[in-house]
């Protein structure tokens, strides 16, 4: 029986709780299950996952910085969450796709999108950052839990298409209250679409425990719908990308959709705009610090002898330069031309739209500027 | 031509669709084996096989998620929502993902997805059979609306609806899906009039009656019987309801100088007031008397036994008309 069939049979969990193969205190647990899912990271790509991670923390706190200066409208942080992105993420193939929330920019990060693309629609310059076909992931989604139906979608079709590829749904655990998460797991389930419910369980909705969402650990979720489950330490980089390549190497092999909980925790705000203080305690936030994501990586590093201050120069040094481009982008992100606000509603002409469109391009060439109503589809 | 049933018509433009391009699929729910509650996809599970025609589970937000997902991939997703009154739990999806995604992705992704929607009453049906919602969508920027009201048009716009690279709903009118017409079967897809077109049914001088749906056979009806009292009706088949064809209206209008809208819908913000304000905009000085709506009542759909009540027929019609006309009518000497 290998991992996967295992986890075809019910959840794949332990009795502490979850699946884990680093100690918050650095230390290399084994696992029968998970350790051959990653006997290709050596100690070379451990300090790869190290280096996304920091970098990632970096980007992410330059975000917020930005958004404290007015630059940006809105953030949400992901402070972290970084081992449950860069390891689940890391799982995937490029013709593979992700449908993410809002907080993905971690993920977004090892698709190879530019963090300024990421920034671009929290700053409100754009309604989408990238194009989704260029990277394998859609655009982001605001609507709790929507997305978990079109990556089960885009998994029907690509199982039609007669493709191993799989899509990924990342939301949290208030989106398993969603109707749309349970009905994208009535239909991942009906169909055997090969997507991975990859839910990151970071403790709070906005001020709203997980106990109000579920009570039951959320990997139990699928049971009811026939969905195996795999509750995992979503702070330990490498369990997630186990995790990850087992629920993937099953739907590649038409053995249909996987839930992953990612136990993990938001160290932040929801977005700029919350103040957790309000809704949690001190002592719950030290506790979670206690089990800090990158740490326990730095800590593996260096029992296994490497030179971990060397290590965290080098990694500061790409971190500055990727904050530094992030901020800098800010300077070239103009703002849109005011006609744009008709572009890309239909994909056809809709006279109503087209004659809103000449009329309030006709409003603004009134005034001096009016040559700016002559942009993109201005003219149609 | 062939002489086929409303329904049939959209049976045969679904599978042209099917035949012409294998990335349409079909999904809804008994729409496979039983070939759904209406038999409107009646066979095609049996010729184009259970990955072309999908029966789903129950849930109208999942089809309707996974639609959108399945156009993410390059499919064109046609949906059968079972019912009008079904459609709200897959609301969401509709207005804030299907409407929203060519946008949202800066026109990089297609939502090529039809929800073919039975609307309307007059079959006796239960609670939540007999709606008309489609104002809703056709107030959400993003999504186009239209209506078929014979079995001509739907044989076309169906095929034309899937063909859009925008996202369709398509509005069946129920009662009617049994009553026959000619339908030219041979003719090209290219030269057919576009499904955002109004067309005039019956010409007229003294009044534009403008509707749609199942409506258009009530109103050709009130034309007739008015012609007999010497009054000219024009009657308009909107087909589209978003963008709605203000053009061929106005036309009209500056002809006859009156106006009368009517649905079963029920009246506050329905198509109706857009019609009418969209038309004084443009005909103000035009205009021999204010546009006159015809509609549903703004209730819940009622019972079976009183949706006669509900459900304007051709007294109705003919009331407005008067209205229109200034002559004696139900509201004479009532102020507003």
């Amino acid at each position: 029986m290998t991992p996967s069939d295992r986890v075809a049979t019910g959840l794949l969990t332990r009795a502490d709780g979850f699946v884990q193969l680093i100690t918050p205190e650095g230390e290399r647990r084994a696992d029968p299950d998970l350790d051959r899912w990653v006997v290709d990271i050596d100690t070379e790509a451990l300090r790869g996952l190290y280096r996304d991670m920091s970098v990632l923390r970096r980007i992410d706190s330059e975000g917020i910085a930005l958004q404290r200066q007015g630059e940006v409208g809105l953030w949400p942080p992901l402070l972290g969450q970084e081992a449950a992105q860069v390891g689940s993420a890391r799982a995937l193939r490029s013709d593979d796709f992700v449908f993410g929330s809002y907080r993905e920019h971690g993920v977004a990060w090892v698709r190879g999108i530019d963090p300024a693309d990421v920034l671009r629609v929290w700053r409100g310059a754009a309604s989408s950052g990238w194009n989704p076909y260029d990277y394998g992931m859609a655009v982001p989604q605001i609507i709790i839990g929507a997305q978990s139906l079109h990556a089960t979608g885009w998994a029907m079709g690509a199982k039609w298409d007669g493709s191993d590829a799989a899509a990924v749904a990342y939301f949290g655990d208030g989106a398993t209250s969603e109707g749309d998460v349970n009905e994208a797991l009535v239909f991942a389930a009906s169909f055997e679409a090969p997507v991975v419910f990859f839910c990151q369980n970071n403790g709070w909705a906005i001020s709203e425990p997980v106990g109000l969402q579920s009570k039951q650990p959320l990997a139990q979720r699928g049971d009811g719908f026939g969905v195996p489950g795999i509750r995992v330490d979503g702070n330990d980089v490498l369990a997630v990308l186990a995790a990850t390549r087992i629920a993937l190497d099953r739907a590649r092999r038409g053995g249909g959709p996987t839930f992953i909980e990612a136990v993990t925790y938001r160290m932040g705000p929801h977005t700029t705009a919350d103040d957790p203080k309000r809704y949690r305690t001190d002592d719950e936030l030290a506790d979670w610090r206690a089990r800090d994501p990158i740490a326990r990586v730095g800590a593996l590093l260096a029992a296994s002898g490497l030179d971990l201050e060397t290590l965290e120069r080098e990694v500061e040094v790409e971190a500055a330069r990727a904050a530094g481009a992030l901020r800098a982008s800010i300077a070239t992100m103009a703002d849109p031309e005011p006609m744009t606000v008709f572009d890309h509603v239909y994909a056809e002409p809709h006279s109503h739209l087209d004659r809103q469109r000449e009329q309030y391009a006709r409003y603004l060439a009134q005034f001096d500027d009016g040559a700016s109503a002559q942009t993109e589809g201005g003219a149609r | 031509m062939t002489t086929l049933t409303l329904g049939a018509a959209i049976n045969a433009g679904l599978r042209n669709s099917l035949a012409n391009d294998d990335r349409v699929v079909l999904m809804g729910e008994d729409i496979g084996t039983l070939g759904g509650v209406f038999r409107i996809t009646d066979g095609l599970k049996a010729e184009f096989g259970a990955h072309r025609v999908v029966d789903t589970p129950l849930s109208e937000a999942g089809i309707i998620g996974t639609a959108v997902g399945l156009a993410y991939r390059g499919y064109r997703p046609v949906v059968e929502i079972q019912f009008d009154g079904f459609i709200y739990p897959g609301f969401d999806q509709i207005v804030a993902q299907v409407a929203k995604l060519h946008r949202r992705s800066r026109g990089t992704v297609k939502m090529p997805i039809t929800i073919r929607v039975p609307f309307g009453g007059g079959i006796g049906a239960a609670e939540h059979h007999s709606e008309s919602p489609e104002a809703y969508f056709a107030h959400t920027a993003g999504l186009r609306v239209v209506s078929c009201s014979d079995a001509a048009d739907a044989y076309v716009m169906i095929q034309q609806a899937i063909a859009s690279d925008d996202p369709v709903l398509f509005f069946e009118p129920k009662r009617r899906y049994h009553v026959k017409g000619e339908v030219d079967d041979r003719a090209s897809l290219a030269d057919a009039k576009p499904m955002g077109i109004a067309s005039v049914v019956t010409s007229g001088s003294d009044v534009t009656l403008v509707t749609y749906g199942a409506l258009v056979q009530v109103a050709r009806d009130a034309a007739i019987a008015a012609a007999e009292e010497g009054v000219s009706i024009e009657v308009i088949d909107l087909r589209s309801l978003s963008p709605l064809d203000l053009v061929t209206v106005a036309d009209s209008v500056r002809r006859t100088g009156r106006l009368v809208i009517a649905h079963e819908a029920g009246q506050q913000l329905g198509l109706g007031a857009e019609v009418a304000a969209s038309i004084t905009e443009r005909c103000f000085e035009y205009l021999e008397a204010a546009p006159v709506r015809v509609t549903g009542h703004d209730i819940p759909y009622p019972p079976a036994k009183l949706e006669r009540h509900h459900v304007p027929d051709l007294d109705r019609m003919l009331d407005g008309v008067d209205r229109a006309l200034g002559r004696p009518n139900s509201l004479s000497g009532v102020e507003a």
